[in-house]
């Protein structure tokens, strides 16, 4: 009796179960899992004369990868991707703070000045920062008309202007999260830590800090790991001193049509991301905050 | 009286950092509004020429800008429909239902999520190649739709762990099959996520420049011909589009917002 009602169960329960989870578990078979083995299968090719991909075992591209032109570009990549990180902390931190701690009416227009901005193309925005700091741009024509430099500056195809441009591309990832984070913290804590003396620096430390912790780190990863492929932002600011591994792909797939070497080098980003993902759950990250 | 110095300081300094931070990110957009005004009709377009609303009237004759923007529209749609049908499907299920495998999609849904666009970009590219489908507007519909829809599924989600199953179970017992209580029931309870999640698909969609630049064959979206058009100087012409789609976007979430918030305080 106990068999059949179970058996009922299950063949009740197929039915729904495929029509509702078979589209996506299809369209991640497809589209996310088979296109990832075969970067993986492809990173192990070559190319012939016609830059066809040729599939026979070689390590060839893995040797490539340790080339002293590449490592200097992996350093690269990450100092970028760390010094973006780090200043969206330091920068992002204080305002998501202000923003969610303020208790004027204000505050929802407050939080959407933060979003407005990224309904325009991010592309024309960063074009918009090309536009302002170079020879003829704004920030030039500003600081001549105070006398604070002669002639202009070349403000543009730094490291420094890449850094800005990824900074400004990916600080909203760090403030929303941050801003959830401190929103929900419960002011009767801070009252009591400065009730028993903590000074606002020490209540900071001790006790805010700590209870936001998990925003912060969820706001690291989807800065710092979608800035190492963020090719364009290089591309447009840096002018092509400021590579980052991200170019490094995008070239092998277009202009230099190596697709099994670009394959090799996307792997890293794949190593990279998994590492940190693992040190980011190890830590007590939750998955969920990373999909804002 | 010393301390309420102290604290008017305070507060001054934080205002000001804060309308520094604000000054950066509007920075870009007021130099993208301003050059859709600039009289300049020499590349690189950044010299001031004076006021001008010509950009504006020329636009409607830029047909290949235009139609970059079409495509983008029913890029955007598409996929965002296609997105949030298969999500909310996929979140119902995967929250009701016992079977095989739920952990590894569950796992293969932050794959979209956390890795560098750039890869999931090459990768679908080597797939259509490899199946040889010709590059265009249907692979860049696929390829939207997998990275939207890993978003719709979370929104969903996140609207079902707050759910009561018995309000379905009291649909069935008066009489009401499976696939009534679904539209009768279901579907208008998780109504919020989904918005919330076909927005965010939709978003995704059309400001996309990184994968849509490895699938998209000859087909151009907006994004891409912003991208063409850099090595030789943006026209105040694609400043103006994106100037009137600013105002757009702005104009209509203010005009939803409040209906939006006073439909969640209710459920709440």
């Amino acid at each position: 009796m106990a068999e059949k009602t179970s058996k009922h169960e299950f063949r009740s329960n197929t039915v729904p179960a495929l029509v509702t989870v078979g589209p996506v578990a299809v369209l991640l078979l497809c589209l996310v899992v088979a296109p990832l083995i075969l970067v993986a299968v492809m990173s192990f090719c070559s190319t012939d004369e016609f830059y066809n991909v040729v599939y026979k075992f070689t390590a060839v591209n893995y040797t490539k990868l340790f080339s002293v032109d590449y490592l200097r570009i992996y350093g690269q990549s990450l100092l970028i991707a760390f010094v973006t990180t780090v200043i969206c902390v330091l920068v992002g931190y204080p305002f998501a703070y202000l923003i969610a701690r303020n208790k004027t009416k204000w505050k929802k227009l407050l939080y959407m000045l933060v979003i407005i901005p990224f309904w325009t193309n991010s592309l024309i925005r960063i074009y918009g920062w090309r536009a302002f700091l170079g020879s003829s741009g704004w920030l030039n024509k500003f600081l001549m008309m105070l006398h604070i430099v002669d002639e202009p500056v070349d403000f543009l195809y730094k490291t420094g202007t890449t850094v800005l441009g990824m900074v400004y591309c990916f600080i909203p990832f760090m403030v929303l999260p941050l801003y959830t984070a401190i929103e929900k913290l419960d002011s009767s804590l801070l009252e009591a830590s400065s009730d028993l003396g903590a000074k606002p620096l020490r209540t900071l430390f001790e006790v805010i800090i700590p209870l936001t912790a998990s925003g912060i780190f969820s706001g690291c990863i989807m800065v710092f790991i979608p800035c190492l492929g963020y090719f364009f932002v290089s591309n447009i600011l840096g002018g092509g001193n400021t590579d980052m591994i991200g170019n490094l792909i995008e070239r092998q797939f277009k202009s230099a049509n190596n697709w099994p070497l670009g394959a090799a080098l996307s792997i890293i980003l794949i190593l990279v991301t998994l590492l940190l993902v693992k040190l980011y759950q190890k830590l007590g990250g939750d998955m969920d905050s990373l999909g804002v | 009286m010393k301390k309420t110095s102290k604290e008017k300081r305070n507060k001054g300094l934080g205002i000001g950092f804060c309308s520094a931070v604000y000054l950066f990110l509007f920075i870009p957009i007021f130099v993208v509004v301003s050059n859709s005004f600039n009289a300049t009709t020499s590349k690189p377009y950044l010299s001031w020429k004076g006021f001008t609303l010509d950009w504006y009237l020329k636009l409607w004759d830029n047909t290949s800008l235009l139609s970059s923007f079409g495509n983008t529209m029913i890029i955007a749609v598409s996929s965002t429909v296609l997105a949030t049908i298969i999500g909310t499907l996929g979140a119902v299920g995967i929250y009701r239902y016992k079977f095989r495998g739920k952990g590894i999609i569950n796992g293969l849904l932050y794959i979209p999520v956390v890795i560098p666009e750039i890869v999931i970009g090459i990768a679908l590219l080597t797939i259509f190649s490899n199946v040889k489908i010709p590059r265009g507007m249907l692979t860049l519909i696929l390829s939207h739709v997998s990275f939207s829809v890993p978003y719709v599924i979370f929104n969903v989600r996140a609207r079902l762990s707050g759910y009561d199953k018995s309000i379905e179970e009291a649909s069935m017992d008066l009489g009401a099959n499976r696939i009534v209580t679904f539209f009768e029931i279901t579907l208008p309870t998780l109504a919020p996520g989904i918005a919330g999640g076909a927005l965010l698909a939709f978003t995704l969609s059309i400001d996309d420049v990184i994968i849509s630049y490895f699938v998209n064959g000859q087909t151009k979206t907006y994004p891409l011909k912003v991208m063409e058009s850099i090595k030789s100087g943006v026209s105040p012409d694609v400043n103006a589009l994106s100037t009137l789609v600013l105002i757009g976007t702005v104009g209509l979430v203010f005009l939803t917002q409040s209906g939006l918030l006073s439909g969640k305080h209710k459920k709440i």
